[in-house]
């Protein structure tokens, strides 16, 4: 018999060992997330797909479906807990997306889109942060750096190298490349690498793409993350 | 008609780009100026606001003045809105957060690429700029945001006619863009 967990009240079905995360996104129920991806290990950092879980918060992506679990996901206080979680990202960085190249296709605004985020509530920080334009083909920008550790891992768990680390604690957390002089142009970074493409805001983006795809006309502008994530996060899986 | 909805509007450390959208609700301003009056605003000219059911504020607070001008709208208006991504965030303004005033000052009046005559204006009337822009939110309390750059015309007819109608304005997902 298949086993089951309860989702928002409805019966889903999971296999030993699949996370809620990866349970829901198999029947084909979003839950909103920034540093979980299905090819790489969860990291659980981003607290995007807390959910709770017989009256108590988990992260969606790292806790394990079980039987005789009641996962609460697309409830309004959960909801409006995630936009306090966006806006904080949103505040602790500088995100302008006016003049941003990953303005339509960046998730950290396509999650923010999608749990209706108008305003960023709290004061901004406007931290100093710097660029890395030392790569012939890719640029770092540490302002829209989230910390979600996509890069680190599709560098370990893909690309087979080593580039991205972070490195710090609390507000002095900070994205380091592999190289003595801490510059990108000096590690083994390469435009083809997984790690080049995986990160879901600006901070690490491949020189002279920008605008190859119009503003208005890119993937977020139109439709929700909701579809887009399960319907490439479903063919993942398949 | 009598008793129509008064609205204010101002730009502060904006480029009157919200204002221009504003007015890309074309032929539909007809029927909203037959349901609203317009007081304080580069609309109108009128100086100083009166007391107002809306205020449409777009820009940060970028010196002493825009803060003023902010209060004395929090005062005169019961319902406060920021408008677009400057007001929200303090936009592209705001970008010069991240160099010392002092050498934003230098770059632009005296050692600028074709700057004549170098000196820092410092005149009374002047209003003093603020350390860094911030957003209006952490001026004053803020009831509505309009975000974009600029909001398109439907967002501002979404949520004048969503108020003006008395239900609780609502932005649908082809109307929040941030950029």
């Amino acid at each position: 018999m298949t086993k089951t967990i309860t989702l928002d009240g409805k019966a889903i079905p999971f296999a030993d060992g699949q996370t809620i995360m990866q349970a829901a996104t198999a029947a084909g129920v979003y839950i909103p997330h920034l540093c979980h991806h299905p090819e790489f290990t969860p990291h659980g950092s981003c607290k995007l797909c807390t959910v709770n879980v017989n009256g108590r918060n988990c992260s969606a992506c790292t806790f394990p479906a079980a039987e005789g679990q009641d996962v609460l996901n697309n409830t309004q206080e959960l909801n409006a807990d995630r936009q306090k979680i966006t806006q904080m990202l949103f505040v602790e960085g500088n995100h302008f997306c006016p003049s941003c190249e990953k303005t339509g296709n960046c998730q950290l605004q396509a999650v923010a889109y999608h749990l209706n985020m108008l305003d960023d509530h709290f004061p901004l920080f406007y931290p100093h942060r710097q660029m890395d334009a030392s790569h012939p083909d890719v640029l770092i920008d540490h302002n829209r750096c989230i910390f979600c550790t996509l890069c680190v891992r599709a560098s370990q768990q893909h690309d087979g190298k080593n580039v991205f680390a972070i490195s710090g604690r609390g507000i002095n957390k900070h994205l380091i490349v592999n190289a003595e002089s801490g510059l990108l142009k000096d590690t083994d970074l390469a435009v083809t690498d997984k790690a080049t493409h995986i990160c879901p805001t600006g901070a690490i983006i491949s020189k002279r793409t920008a605008y190859q795809v119009p503003i208005g006309q890119r993937v977020y502008d139109h439709q929700d993350i909701d579809a887009v994530s399960l319907a490439t996060e479903q063919a993942h899986g398949e | 008609m009598a008793n129509k909805i008064k609205i204010a509007t101002t730009s502060l450390a904006g480029c009157f780009g919200c204002h221009m959208s504003f007015l890309d609700i074309d032929e539909r301003i007809i029927q909203l100026a037959e349901l609203v009056e317009f007081d304080r605003s580069p609309l109108t000219d009128i100086e100083h606001c009166g007391p107002c059911d809306v205020g449409l504020i777009e820009g940060g607070v970028c010196n002493s003045e825009n803060v003023h001008t902010l209060r004395e709208f929090r005062k005169q208006c019961k319902i406060l809105v920021a408008v677009g991504a400057c007001a929200i965030n303090g936009g592209l303004p705001a970008m010069r957060n991240f160099i010392p005033l002092e050498e934003c000052l230098a770059e632009a009046y005296l050692d600028g690429i074709g700057v004549e005559n170098p000196q820092i204006p410092n005149d009374v009337e002047l209003p003093l700029l603020l350390d860094k822009v911030r957003p209006i939110h952490e001026v004053v309390k803020i009831d509505y945001y309009l975000p974009g750059c600029p909001p398109s015309a439907d967002v501002f007819w979404a949520f004048l006619t969503d108020l003006l109608a008395g239900r609780e304005p609502k932005l649908d997902y082809g109307l929040v863009h941030y950029d």
